[in-house]
């Protein structure tokens, strides 16, 4: 198991895998919003971490389609399935290798973007933390959207429209949690208990739904 | 030990693709599945590793030695199928270790096997820079790095040429004598002394 995350790591972080690539994205999207919106520093500390968290939540989705595709191409996936392991804990860790190169590096990124988006040291707290807790749910959601899209040629698209729809509740309670530290009558606490509540849910689901849908795909 | 399958029959969505198909193979015994193309040689294959839901009949090994203990089918299986399953950004010798890990057992270390199939030396060449002979073999390896008493060989010499056929007909032969099973599908004779053939006519009307 040790093997399957250490090469999954490995994988995207060589050229061609997804890491970088999901990095540059959301390099790009945070730096093309003062443009767009003008430099008024107010405007922009107001949507700031509403951008952080749309721009996480499209890079994560990234590489998400070749998660299990990779695998199916190259025959590596007949392997996983006949492997003794249960399927549900190799899902669950190919998407923590996932949120590793992807969601983890976009929370650790934060400090740095929110220069651009002009934050306060309480947003850029709040936002690393929601990222934080936020984040593996995009993988794990991810993983059951990858699985079922796995054998079709342009299941990304799909994909997209498959995931999306459930990781919105995980930005809007993200993007509630933030707004809560930064103005005073809104609570930080209940939503972003709710946004770890969401993730450690799909953490636990995710994999089973993934395997299930990987079965039926060979 | 042996590899028995007893009157089964696979349906590949709406259509079956074969019935009734029953044969045993045992220790030190190698089956070769014949057939034209499209008779059903790697469904057949798939069906044996457990990747493809049998419609009717079973497989199931008897006599298991008491080494094995509980294991199902495809934990006591190797399955190379047409597929090379390796990573073409990672080395060859990353690549096998990682398989060595992921599959346990080990059983030849990877400069060994790496000498055994004739490309001694490469371990540390990215995969995607092979040829399709080389990543062939280097597949091929990969049964060699953990061990499995059944391989499930789907097309195995694809690709190889004469000189390296040869070679990998003299490791099945070896892991026959060490009381392996090999079953193969192929059109392509393999250069086994004393193969069952097992003709897959496909779907009886």
């Amino acid at each position: 198991m040790i093997a399957l995350l250490k090469r999954d790591i490995r994988l995207a972080l060589r050229s061609g895998g997804g890491a970088a690539t999901a990095l540059l994205f959301y390099l790009a999207v945070v730096i093309a919003m003062p443009f767009a919106v003008g430099p008024n520093p107010e405007l922009l500390a107001t949507i700031g971490p509403a951008t952080l968290w749309v721009g996480a939540l499209l890079a994560g989705l990234l590489g998400l389609d070749r998660l299990f595709q990779a695998d199916s191409e190259d025959g590596t996936l007949d392997q996983m399935l006949l492997s003794p392991v249960a399927l549900p804990a190799q899902v669950f860790v190919k998407s923590l290798a996932h949120w590793l190169v992807t969601g983890l590096p976009l929370t650790l990124m934060v400090p740095v973007f929110a220069v651009f988006l002009a934050l306060d040291g309480t947003a850029v707290a709040a936002t690393m933390a929601t990222l934080l807790a936020g984040t593996p749910a995009i993988s794990f959601i991810g993983a059951v959207g990858a699985a079922v899209t796995v054998t079709l040629p342009r299941g990304g698209l799909l994909l997209s429209v498959l995931v999306l729809p459930l990781c919105i509740p995980v930005l809007i309670f993200g993007v509630g949690a933030v707004r809560g530290a930064m103005t005073e009558p809104d609570p930080f606490l209940p939503p972003f208990l709710l946004v770890a509540a969401i993730s450690l849910f799909f953490a636990v689901i995710g994999p089973f739904a993934a395997a299930l849908a990987l079965r039926q795909s060979s | 030990m042996k590899l028995v399958a007893d009157d089964i029959a696979v349906m590949r969505g709406e259509e079956l693709v074969f019935s009734g198909i029953s044969f045993a193979v045992e220790n030190g015994g190698a089956l070769v599945i014949r057939g034209e193309n499209g008779a059903g040689k790697s469904t057949l294959l798939r069906a044996l590793a457990g990747l493809l839901p049998l419609e009717s009949g079973k497989i199931e090994i008897q006599n298991v030695e008491p080494e094995f203990g509980e294991a199902k089918v495809p934990e006591l299986c190797h399955y190379l199928g047409a597929e090379n399953a390796m990573k073409a950004a990672m080395s060859v010798g990353e690549n096998l270790s990682f398989w060595q890990d992921f599959a346990g057992q080990p059983h030849h270390k990877i400069d060994e096997a790496l000498e055994l199939v004739g490309l001694a030396g490469l371990g540390d060449l990215p995969f995607g820079h092979l040829s399709t002979g080389q990543r062939r073999r280097i597949s091929i390896a990969r049964l060699l790095v953990s061990y499995r008493p059944i391989w499930l060989l789907d097309e195995p010499t694809s690709g190889l040429d004469a000189e390296s056929a040869r070679q990998f007909a003299g490791l099945m032969e070896a892991h026959l004598a060490d009381d392996g099973i090999v079953a193969a599908a192929t059109h392509i004779p393999l250069g086994l002394a004393a193969a069952e053939e097992f003709e897959l006519t496909g779907v009886a009307e």
